[in-house]
């Protein structure tokens, strides 16, 4: 893998970043009031408008439909060559690069890091512009996550010693059809737990959602993570994959529903009891999906006295 | 009754040491998430699912002793789980329903 200038995606990234960029959608912190000029207007009123607003860079926009980006250098030729009172079609960037409003923030610096470019416009599904995302609305949203999920940290922290597990993150990489490394979460996370002399049931009751989502992901997924955080009062398992989603959730929750190959039932898998076994077990069950990826959450709560 | 009075009766095949470990009761299965869902503690299983995902299973389910049927063998991996999870692997040639009566009547379940 090429190495990143921007040091987010490596083995040690704490669950808070990645959560603070793959957790968000670009919709939630792009600029919604976005300036954009239509294609008949000409570069001498673009000029004043930039200057006026002191921006560098304008989406052309004929209704909602994004044709292309006016920027300050196409300016600058404009007026070397004489050409201000030409319309911003003739100067603008055509097809320029674009985001979507769906995805996670982590796309957006993947493109700032691969594009030299300031800005990007976001469409919507209908392909319609829906505003613009810089560099400084990222650093804005991740500054605002920060402060609350380091605030929270803190707040952990400071009871952190009165506990006995206190807080733990575990976070385990799954890959496909990797059936024999399966397992290494749950029974981390088993050992764990037992060293803390907690509840035999509830052992079982993690162990066996972990397993089964950690099999999830071998059977069904091109790859992903499980991570673990075990704190005083419960243990959260996240369990992320690349996709491909799952079509019908309703379905892959009701018991004996499977996609599994011939050869994953000659495993004993695949019997369609995988994510209802998850539900039973835990207290709490989220899941979410799409080609990108599913993404459950489940939360097994740990007694007081354990 | 622990494993090894439970094999003196059943007469199968020892494939690993022998944990001290104690069987109350027996589950049959070849669906291992199933096994995982339903089996109870302390138990043995009755399963022709010979590779080293059902030793992560039993350990997880609380089940003590694994019993292979229809001599299916256990691929080399298997066995050294099993003894680092101190499960113990029997085998046999009977069936998953041969050996549950067998197993039944062993453990005086039949009544």
């Amino acid at each position: 893998m090429i190495k990143k200038l921007i040091p987010v995606y490596e083995n040690q990234t704490p669950l808070v970043v990645l959560e603070l960029i793959q957790g968000h959608k670009i919709s939630e912190i792009m600029s919604r009031n976005v300036v954009s000029v239509k294609p008949d207007v000409t570069m001498r009123e673009v000029k004043l408008m930039m200057k006026d607003r002191g921006i560098s860079g304008m989406p052309v926009v004929r209704q909602k439909r994004l044709l292309g980006i006016i920027s300050v250098e196409d300016l600058l030729n404009a007026l070397e060559d004489g050409l201000m009172d030409d319309s911003v079609e003739k100067h603008m960037s055509r097809n320029p690069v674009i985001l979507e409003e769906q995805m996670p923030v982590s796309f957006a610096i993947d493109y700032f890091e691969n594009y030299s470019f300031n800005r990007f416009p976001v469409l919507n599904e209908s392909k319609e512009l829906v505003g613009m995302l810089t560099d400084r609305d990222i650093i804005m949203h991740m500054i605002k996550v920060m402060n609350g999920e380091i605030g929270r940290l803190e707040e952990l922290a400071k009871h952190g010693h009165h506990t006995e597990i206190g807080n733990v993150i575990r976070r385990y990489a799954v890959v496909q059809n990797d059936f024999k490394n399966a397992g290494k979460a749950s029974s981390e996370i088993k050992a764990l737990l037992q060293e803390h002399d907690v509840d035999r049931k509830i052992i079982r009751a993690a162990a066996t959602a972990i397993y089964e989502l950690e099999i999830n992901q071998v059977v069904h997924s091109l790859g992903g993570e499980i991570v673990c955080r075990i704190s005083d009062d419960h243990v959260e398992v996240l369990a992320r994959d690349r996709g491909p989603g799952i079509k019908n959730i309703d379905l892959a929750l009701s018991e004996g529903f499977s996609t599994a190959t011939d050869w994953i039932r000659s495993m004993g898998f695949g019997a369609g009891m995988g994510l209802p076994n998850i539900k039973r077990v835990s207290d709490d069950f989220r899941i979410k999906s799409s080609e990108s990826g599913t993404e459950i959450k489940v939360i097994i709560n740990l007694p007081e006295d354990s | 009754m622990n494993i090894k009075e439970l094999n003196d009766k059943l007469k199968f095949e020892l494939l690993t040491k022998c944990p001290d470990s104690e069987i109350k009761k027996a589950y049959t299965s070849d669906l291992l998430s199933d096994v995982m869902g339903n089996a109870p503690d302390d138990s043995v299983l009755i399963t022709i699912q010979a590779h080293k995902n059902t030793i992560a299973v039993a350990s997880l389910a609380g089940i003590n002793a694994i019993i292979l049927c229809n001599n299916r063998k256990a691929p080399e991996d298997m066995l050294p789980a099993a003894e680092s999870e101190c499960i113990a692997i029997l085998q046999t040639g009977l069936n998953q329903f041969d050996a549950s009566v067998t197993v039944a009547r062993a453990l005086d379940l039949c009544s």
